[in-house]
């Protein structure tokens, strides 16, 4: 079996986020670099398979040099190898377009991804990828079984879960839950030292078409100074969320 | 040319986000002088519930093999019936799984999470969220054809009653790559991301069992509960519970945040909250920062005694 997991290499999530001083790009001055939260848990996910399947995973990334030492971490997971596209990606479609002409050729049975990067939050790629390759896909993944020529995927649905058979190959979008938090695999020195001779291919970009361009960007605005209500007097918070924000 | 909507439905009931959805296309049609058209599948709901929110025809697509979602399926049907310029879809769970596979079908561009009614149309330019909740993202699309998925709560449901009409499509989309086993819902339980009031507790509540007068308070405030990322991952709640970074982003009008800190991950998933209340017992607790109002103090006084303050209220 061949995994293809999709990393994103997005911004720590204790970071302050700030833009250039003409708002028209993410600042990315000072930002710690981390694969994606959401991508994690899929790694996570083909890397169990691979220990109890004897699956091949390869990670891909789209992006410049600068996203290696985070395609370093992940081989440093378990990973088996890597590609880059070398393409700073600008929006959802020109990312899932590599993504899908290096998938085309590689007979993956599954590709998993985060549901979602938690910079641009576009949730797109991973159903992109699917259309492009015509697979099926199931978003919002919190469980993942293979079976042969089959996987038994649990999804998330607006107030419960929904348990399905899908035919392979195919695309799984998952989250936490996909595997458990504490699941997670944090490299050990092995691991890291056996990341430095994995094979890391860099390819070309096939397409730099672009669907959708951010022009400029905003910081959220700050909110009014708290008012404070003393625990004595409930009643005045009462109030106030009645009369004053007429939120209750 | 029309604006088209998904109309997403639940077991054919509507969802609160359809008639989000369907508000928004009825701005974004004011924009551009043309009308709506909502497209449901297999739905169980009357039209007339939104040619209330202004969707003057409404395309109901009859097919026994879309009776379990697949988003390849879905894609395929809506891509059948939707012949305008510009789709727009509810950012939920399933709609946002059709969208992004029917914008490589159509070759659209494909702008999520949007906030507020674009700000201009041809190209067509709208704000949406980015960064978490971090920042603000003003998306340009290249190219006529667009498909937008609106934030849930952000541009909220309006009324803006047409009179509509009905057309019955009878399709046969194949529907064999994916087949549903077992499917649970937990009835009676509010849907988070669509909730207007959200009760929601960190560590500071020092056990599961304490969740009891969380439940109360929301109980009686119709809100729905949620809980912080260490809470999640102890497993003292279930993970569809975290709000946050990596788990869901939420924008109620009030939150009530209880023995939350208030870490930068946490603030990133609710601060697009309209009001946010928040009791803590540390006075230097960062979420105070962020908070609208606050009560420094000890919760397990302070929440029961406002659970019973509000229920005088609602009398």
């Amino acid at each position: 079996m061949k995994i293809l997991v999709c990393i994103s290499s997005v911004p720590d999530t204790t970071s302050k986020i700030n833009f250039t001083a003409d708002k028209s790009a993410f600042d990315k001055n000072g930002i710690q670099w981390v694969i994606n939260p959401l991508d994690e848990f899929a790694l996570t996910k083909a890397v169990k398979l691979q220990e109890s399947q004897g699956a091949t995973v390869t990670v891909i990334n789209v992006g410049d040099a600068t996203t290696e030492p985070v395609i370093r971490k992940a081989l440093a997971i378990g990973a088996n190898d890597a590609v880059r596209v070398n393409l700073d990606p600008k929006d959802s479609f020109s990312t899932a377009k590599e993504i899908a002409s290096v998938a085309q050729n590689g007979g993956y049975d599954l590709i998993l991804c985060g549901k979602e990067s938690i910079d641009y939050n576009g949730g797109s790629v991973p159903g992109m990828v699917a259309q492009l390759l015509n697979q099926p896909f199931v978003n919002a993944s919190v469980g993942l079984e293979v079976n042969g020529a089959e996987a038994t995927a649990v999804r998330e649905i607006e107030g419960g879960k929904e348990t399905i058979s899908v035919k392979l190959p195919a695309v799984f979008a998952g989250q936490k839950g996909l595997v458990d938090e504490k699941d997670l695999i944090i490299p050990n020195m092995r691991g890291i030292m056996s990341a430095r001779t994995k094979p890391l291919q860099v390819v070309e970009p096939v397409s730099a078409e672009v669907k959708v361009q951010g022009v400029s960007y905003d910081s959220v605005p700050p909110r009014a100074a708290v008012k404070m209500v003393s625990p004595d007097n409930l009643d005045e918070l009462v109030r106030l969320l009645h009369e004053e924000a007429k939120v209750i | 040319m029309a604006v088209f909507v998904y109309a997403e439905n639940i077991n054919g009931v509507y969802k609160k986000a359809a008639f989000e959805a369907v508000s928004y296309a009825k701005a974004v049609a004011d924009q551009t002088g043309d009308t709506v058209t909502a497209i449901s599948v297999n739905p169980t709901d009357s039209s007339d519930l939104l040619y209330k929110y202004g969707a003057s025809k409404v395309i109901n697509i009859k097919d026994e093999g879309l009776k379990n979602f697949s988003a390849k399926a879905y894609a395929q049907a809506v891509s059948e019936v939707a012949d305008g310029n510009i789709i727009v879809f509810p950012h939920t769970t399933d709609a946002s799984s059709v969208a992004p596979m029917l914008a490589v079908m159509k070759n659209y561009s494909l702008i999520t999470n949007v906030l507020e009614a674009p700000e201009s149309q041809s190209p067509l330019q709208v704000k949406r969220k980015a960064f978490s909740g971090k920042g603000f993202m003003h998306a340009k699309a290249d190219g006529t054809g667009v498909i937008l998925t609106v934030s849930q709560n952000a541009f909220g449901v309006k009324e803006n009653a047409v009179s509509g009409s009905e057309e019955v499509k009878n399709l046969s989309v194949s529907n064999e790559d994916t087949k549903v086993i077992s499917h649970e819902q937990s009835s009676g339980k509010l849907d988070l991301k669509e909730a207007e009031i959200v009760v929601s507790a960190g560590r500071g509540l020092k056990g599961p069992e304490n969740w009891g007068m969380v439940e109360d308070l929301a109980n009686v405030l119709g809100a729905a509960t949620a809980c912080s990322k260490p809470v999640s991952d102890i497993g003292w709640r279930p993970h569809t519970e975290h709000v946050g970074q990596t788990g869901k982003a939420i924008a109620p009008n009030l939150y009530i945040a209880i023995g939350i800190s208030g870490a930068i991950q946490h603030l990133a998933g609710v601060n697009s909250s309209k009001t946010i209340v928040v009791i803590n017992s540390d006075p230097e607790a960062p979420f105070f920062k962020s908070a609208d109002y606050g009560v420094v103090g000890d919760a397990f006084q302070i929440v029961p005694a406002l659970t019973e303050k509000i229920k005088a209220l609602k009398g």
